[in-house]
């Protein structure tokens, strides 16, 4: 239970890298690889301010910020300086390693004996839970610690994804979205296109961030090396929502994205419990991303051939 | 009112891909006229309209709308001014997007756009009120994602979403080209009956000599990056078909000649 319980938080806070991914992939249509070095950001961030004994939400936001200002950064080398997206994305990273070894200090920052926001949560479940230190879930005795954690990933998961929700409906959030769509049409309604791609990027690394914060709270410690894969897994995340609700409307695609990213971390935690290396990983998930990209083509074909069949057959 | 003041604009210059598209193009188009642009292929007539929208920057030569001189204004600057619709029926609009939305986006052309929600209900029972005057059935389809609607629907909602807001000038870009006939005619009259019933200054490009004789007040005609001929007053409303053709074939015949006259003197230097 406590492994199901621990994929299901883990698949909340990276629901939030997913979520900053849908805006920079799918709706801006900006192929942004900045996000490996933002998510390490956003924990470097928080466990230095942590570790220095500031409280947890404002690091939160200083880590959310942080974010921000990478994502505009990059939009910024596109738009300003005519760089190629992927080029602009690789600019960023390669440059966040450095900045986030600068920011830390070192490669590596525990964070044990730290306030966290799930501290808050933590107050709450054990009022529930009464005395003891441990929780009944489903007949599975599971520490109250995890259960904070769990509740607290989840209300802000579901609060950014309100917040998102909401944003992308408004005038501005439709203009965004009308520029990833068409920009040619956003700017003949007056809408300044590359003004959008420096927004939606600092919006989208925002969240990015936010989830490299809620990470390094949740595993107890900061890594420069920790954002590797992050963007694929997080596209594997979209992809697998994608085929769970199909493109209908934003609280659609919303939800789905982040199903599919807690739907990823149960089947990585699976494949885990099953005896798959864990080095291995990040090759299973760049395969499946691949037959996920082709997948569309490759049914194209199959059924083709399938038509071809019915056709000989028949004649 | 527009004045165009002797355009130039050279595609690629100094390699061997250099265009001349525009060369020292020149005319006012009065307030609440509508006029036309014809011209063989290639001789400048999109360009024109491009360099209206601010698509690119001229080399030469100004843009005043209505006394603003917007020459170097970026592109979605100038929107705030501008209604277009555009030769492909792909380009006006975001295909993924429903109806609603994307006139919504017309609605705010050119104005600060907030954190209001964007298709609240007073916006779609006023979206609904209008595109139910297109007389298309497509109120009931406000909420479907315009990619899946047929070129002509398209046309007609960009057509609807450039002159949602009163724009000071309308640049059509051959908008029926691209549709079968039905529809074409279909979107040439809505056009023709928006411009007369909102007073619009317009300036459309198109290869149909019937729209261009039927319906503008001024035909241009232009070939090699030059305005070559224009029609307007008394002089447009007497010319018929025939006399543009024959334009058009006086025009390119001078071209030939002034061609081969080309060819012999390089063969000369060779
Ligand atoms: N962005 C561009 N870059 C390079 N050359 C261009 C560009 N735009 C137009 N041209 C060239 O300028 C010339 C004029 O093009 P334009 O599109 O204005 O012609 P047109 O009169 O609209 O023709 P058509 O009837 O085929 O639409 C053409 O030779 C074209 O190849
Ligand atoms: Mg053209």
């Amino acid at each position: 239970m406590s492994l199901v319980l621990g994929a299901f938080t883990m698949g909340l806070i990276l629901a939030l890298l997913s979520l900053g991914m849908l805006i920079s992939f799918r709706m801006i249509r900006f192929t942004d690889i900045s996000v490996d070095g933002t998510i390490t950001l956003g924990s470097s961030v928080t466990a230095v301010c942590l570790a220095s004994g500031m409280d947890p939400w404002p690091a939160v936001l200083l880590a959310t910020a942080a974010g921000c200002a990478a994502g505009a950064v990059t939009g910024i080398l596109h738009t300003r300086f005519h760089i190629q997206e992927l080029l602009s994305g690789i600019l960023v990273m390669t440059a966040l390693y450095s900045i986030n070894l600068r920011i830390m200090g070192r490669s590596n920052i525990p964070l044990l004996d730290v306030p966290k926001v799930a501290d808050g949560a933590e107050g709450l479940v054990a009022i529930l839970a009464g005395a003891g230190g441990k929780i009944d879930l489903l007949g599975w005795p599971v520490p109250i610690a995890d259960v904070a954690a769990f509740v607290s990933s989840l209300l802000i998961c579901v609060a950014s994804a309100l917040l998102l929700r909401y944003f992308l409906l408004t005038h501005l959030g439709t203009a965004l979205r009308a520029a990833g769509n068409n920009p040619q049409m956003a700017r003949a309604q007056g809408f300044n296109h590359q003004a959008a791609v420096v927004f939606g990027l600092a919006l989208a690394n925002g969240l990015v961030a936010l989830a490299g914060s809620l990470l390094a709270q949740y595993q107890g410690f900061s890594d420069v090396q920790m954002g590797i894969g992050m963007m694929v897994w997080g596209l594997a995340s979209i992809i697998i929502g994608e085929a769970l609700v199909r493109h209908n409307g934003i609280g659609l695609m919303i939800c789905g994205t982040i199903l599919g990213t807690i739907l990823f971390r149960l089947l990585i935690a699976i494949a885990l419990r099953w005896g798959l290396n864990p080095n291995d990983l990040k090759l299973v998930t760049a395969v499946f991303v691949f037959l996920a990209l082709i997948a569309p083509a490759l049914g194209g074909r199959i059924k083709a051939r399938l038509r071809q069949g019915d056709s000989h057959a028949g004649s | 009112m527009l004045e165009v003041k002797n355009l130039s604009k050279t595609f690629s210059p100094g390699t061997v891909n250099e265009v001349r598209a525009l060369q020292g193009v020149d005319f006012t188009l009065a307030e609440g006229g509508f006029s036309a642009i014809i011209g063989t292929n290639g001789s400048g007539k999109s360009t024109v309209l491009n360099a209206i929208a601010g698509t690119f920057q001229p080399d030469e030569g100004r843009i005043i709308l209505d006394g603003i001189d917007i020459t170097r204004w970026p592109e979605f600057k100038r929107a705030a001014l501008i209604g277009r619709v555009f030769q492909n029926p792909f380009a006006g609009t975001a295909a993924e997007m429903s109806i609603a939305e994307n006139i919504v986006m017309a609605m705010k052309r050119g104005r600060r756009r907030g954190l209001g929600w964007a298709v609240d209900r007073n916006t779609r029972e006023e979206i609904g009120a209008r595109v139910r005057a297109l007389k298309m059935g497509l109120e009931d389809r406000l909420d479907n994602p315009i990619g899946t609607l047929s070129g002509g629907q398209r046309q007609a909602l960009t057509l609807l979403m450039a002159t949602w807001l009163r724009p000071r000038i309308l640049l059509l870009d051959e908008h029926t080209a691209a549709l079968d006939p039905k529809s074409a005619a279909k979107v040439a009259e809505l056009t023709s009956e928006i411009i007369a019933r909102d007073k619009l200054t317009a300036l459309m490009v198109t290869h149909s000599m019937q729209q261009a004789v039927a319906m503008p007040e001024r035909i241009i005609m232009m070939h090699r990056g030059k305005i070559v001929e224009d029609y307007h007053g008394e002089m447009k409303r007497r010319v018929r078909i025939p006399d543009l053709v024959e334009t058009f074939n006086r025009v390119t015949k001078r071209d030939l000649f002034s061609e081969s006259a080309a060819v012999m003197l390089m063969g000369q230097y060779r």
